[in-house]
């Protein structure tokens, strides 16, 4: 065993990459749930958005088009979603599951002709100066757009959230849906505004893995991403900060487990798989006992449904 | 969750199987495949729906064959191949290592199906096993990454530490060692069998620490792309994987699994197949195809594989030739000894030279 094989630059560069779509997804649900609404939808959107965003990536040449197109397919599908929750009333624990069944089937159906071909090139941009400090320019300053744009997301939907008006009508439809709409707020919809972001940010995320991460386009690519998504939401308390860090602790153990493995140390293997769930689970937790206690952030209209009363 | 989603496959797998239960009524010999991944992995899953196809085309309208793909290693493979059977399947191939107990279950319910069992051990009267001698094609790889390295050190993404891993990596090492004495193997076992962004991301870690060629026992050809942008070497698994890699793709170890299964449905028509047969076939049976080899790999190399290939084949050459010390030292075979079956099925150490512990 010798740590010093393990190259930590390229360790903390590649758990970045490695949360991004996690970070993406998750902030997408973090929007939804604060409106009040639970889609589970989250790893049927993140395909659809993978297989679309590949797709079009492939056609058009540029994966940054591919993104935008991984959006689209994601808020799409959960178009789907909303009218079914929304309109026709229905419970969305089932139609969230649903979302996904169905999106995993559609993906893999429109991505059949896509196996086995070649993903678009891409290319990280070094950002001057900043990334030619040893080890913190390789950790944090040569990465692709999206990991900027998925921080600047966090801090953004942060703002949104506690610092504007927008965001505290979104929360207050999530908190009480009857007393916001007695307050004249449209219930409907801000909630379907919510979900199509909520899919947008999935799509996103699925997208982000077969056009940048992985990158190719392989049937179930997302193995479960949509739900680690799921989790951090609530894991974070429904905090934007929170819940990146809990990605981030999720994608470094994971790496770092490779590591460990790669160098020989002696650790049941088992015990090291399982590190990354422990430890975000055990950091979070953490946080959310230490301050505001009691208040743990979940909506109090989380997962019912909205019927109109006058 | 966990529950949630186990219960969402399960009505899923249901609803499919009894749609394919509609659909299976008309030939006369029904045969049933589970995968436990989707057949467009361009692997594992990828080589036994080819052997499916080739089924379907050798016997025309007479066998009728229908797959369940993505059925889990629990005992949702009970309840498929249940269904399977209900539907009248009177053959059922289960091709994943961890269905073996469902499939003992599930056969002594109905005596009459066939079961033939991929990679297992456990046979009974209406279950025969087969597998295939891969390790045979990591002999081959082995030397070619041996001499194609430049670091001297080899990345290893393994899947779960079961006989049939294990043996593929003491393969591939020993050949490694012969052609390279340098050599230093590094193993991540990533306890899943399918997972494309998991294997990328242990390939990019071993590449991180030096190593240069990849070889992988993993399903996905995530790992290809992944040595592809890297610049290294890597090796197609299950099936040719070149398209994923042009330059990185030495070669492949193709499984060969169509003779296997139109022989086996051959011989369940005509009754003349037997349970409790265990088939382990090779280089040889061509159960076990070297790819094309890249034209980056130096002639004189590509003329000491095919040579390893063909003394393979020819049962002139073994992989396990003593001597061969395990990894604590200890003695596994004389100068001159070859392996036997028993061991090989059931190998659960390292030979000497592989540093680190195989989990538990």
């Amino acid at each position: 065993m010798d740590l010093s094989e393990i190259n930590f630059a390229v360790l903390v560069a590649s758990l970045i990459v490695a949360s991004t779509p996690l970070v993406l997804a998750a902030l997408g649900e973090l929007i939804v749930e604060k409106s009040g609404v639970l889609n589970l939808g989250v790893e049927g959107m993140m395909i659809i958005g993978a297989v679309a965003g590949f797709i079009v990536g492939v056609e058009t040449g540029s994966a940054y088009i591919g993104m935008i197109a991984a959006a689209v397919a994601g808020a799409l599908l959960s178009l789907l979603f909303a009218f079914i929750i929304l309109i026709m009333q229905a419970n969305q624990v089932a139609s969230g599951l649903a979302l996904t069944i169905f999106g995993l089937g559609i993906a893999a159906l429109m991505g059949h002709p896509y196996t086995g071909i070649k993903s678009p090139q891409i290319s990280t941009i070094s950002i001057p100066i900043l990334s030619e400090i040893p080890i913190l320019g390789t950790m944090f300053f040569q990465h692709d757009l999206i990991v900027y744009l998925s921080l600047i997301s966090v801090l953004t939907i942060w703002y949104f959230l506690t610092r504007m008006r927008a965001g505290l009508i979104l929360r207050s439809v999530g908190e009480d849906h009857d007393v916001a709409h007695s307050l004249g707020y449209r219930v409907i919809t801000i909630r379907f505004l919510a979900i199509v972001f909520g899919g947008a940010m999935a799509g996103v995320g699925g997208g982000y893995l077969s056009l940048f991460r992985v990158p190719q386009w392989t049937e179930g690519m997302t193995a479960g991403a949509g739900w680690i998504a799921l989790a951090l939401v609530v894991f974070s308390g429904w905090r934007p900060f929170r819940l990146l860090i809990g990605a981030y602790i999720f994608g470094g153990i994971t790496i770092l487990q490779l590591n460990l493995q790669a160098i020989g140390v002696n650790i049941n293997i088992a015990v090291l798989s399982m590190a990354p769930y422990l430890a975000t689970i055990l950091a979070l937790v953490v946080i959310s006992m230490s301050r505001f206690r009691g208040n743990r952030g979940a909506p109090g209209c989380l997962g019912r449904s909205f019927v109109k009363t006058i | 969750m966990k529950r949630v989603i186990k219960f969402l496959s399960a009505s899923f797998i249901f609803a499919v199987m009894v749609l394919n239960a509609n659909l299976a009524i008309s030939a006369d010999y029904k045969v049933g495949f589970i995968y436990i991944g989707p057949p467009g992995d361009h692997g594992w899953n990828y080589q036994h729906d080819v052997g499916r196809k080739a089924v379907d085309e050798a016997f025309g309208g007479k066998v009728e064959t229908v797959f369940q793909e993505n059925v889990p290693e629990s005992a949702d493979a009970e309840r498929v191949m249940t269904q399977m059977a209900l539907a009248g399947a009177d053959m059922i191939f289960a091709t994943s290592f961890g269905y073996m107990d469902p499939v003992i279950n599930v056969a002594k319910k109905f005596p009459k199906v066939k079961f033939e069992h991929a990679t297992g051990y456990k046979t009974a009267d209406n279950v025969s096993t087969y597998s295939a001698r891969f390790y045979e094609g990591r002999s081959v790889v082995g030397h070619i990454a041996g001499k194609m390295t430049k670091s001297n050190t080899i990345g290893y993404v393994a899947s779960f530490p079961i006989p049939e891993v294990v043996r593929g990596i003491n393969s591939a090492y020993l050949a490694a060692k012969k052609a390279n004495p340098n050599v230093e193997f590094k193993v991540i076992w990533i306890f899943t069998w399918y997972d494309p962004a998991k294997e990328a991301d242990a390939a990019k870690t071993l590449i991180s620490q030096g190593a240069d060629v990849i070889l992988q026992h993993v399903d996905s050809s995530a790992i290809m792309t992944v040595a592809e942008e890297a610049g290294v070497y890597a090796f197609g698994q299950a099936s040719d994987m070149s398209a994923f890699g042009p330059n990185a793709h030495l070669t492949a170890i193709i499984n060969g699994w169509a003779p296997y299964y139109v022989e086996k449905v051959k011989q369940g028509m005509a009754g003349t197949w037997k349970g409790g047969e265990q088939t382990f076939d090779g280089i040889g049976a061509g159960m076990v195809i070297i790819g094309d080899l890249n034209d980056k790999i130096p002639a004189s190399v590509k003329k000491e594989a095919m040579a390893i290939r063909d003394g393979i084949a020819a049962g002139t050459l073994h992989s396990f030739t003593g001597p061969i010390n395990k990894q604590d030292g200890s003695p596994w075979l004389k100068a001159g000894e070859t392996a036997d079956v028993g061991t090989l099925l059931g190998m659960n150490f390292y030979v000497e030279g592989i540093e680190g512990d195989i989990p538990k």
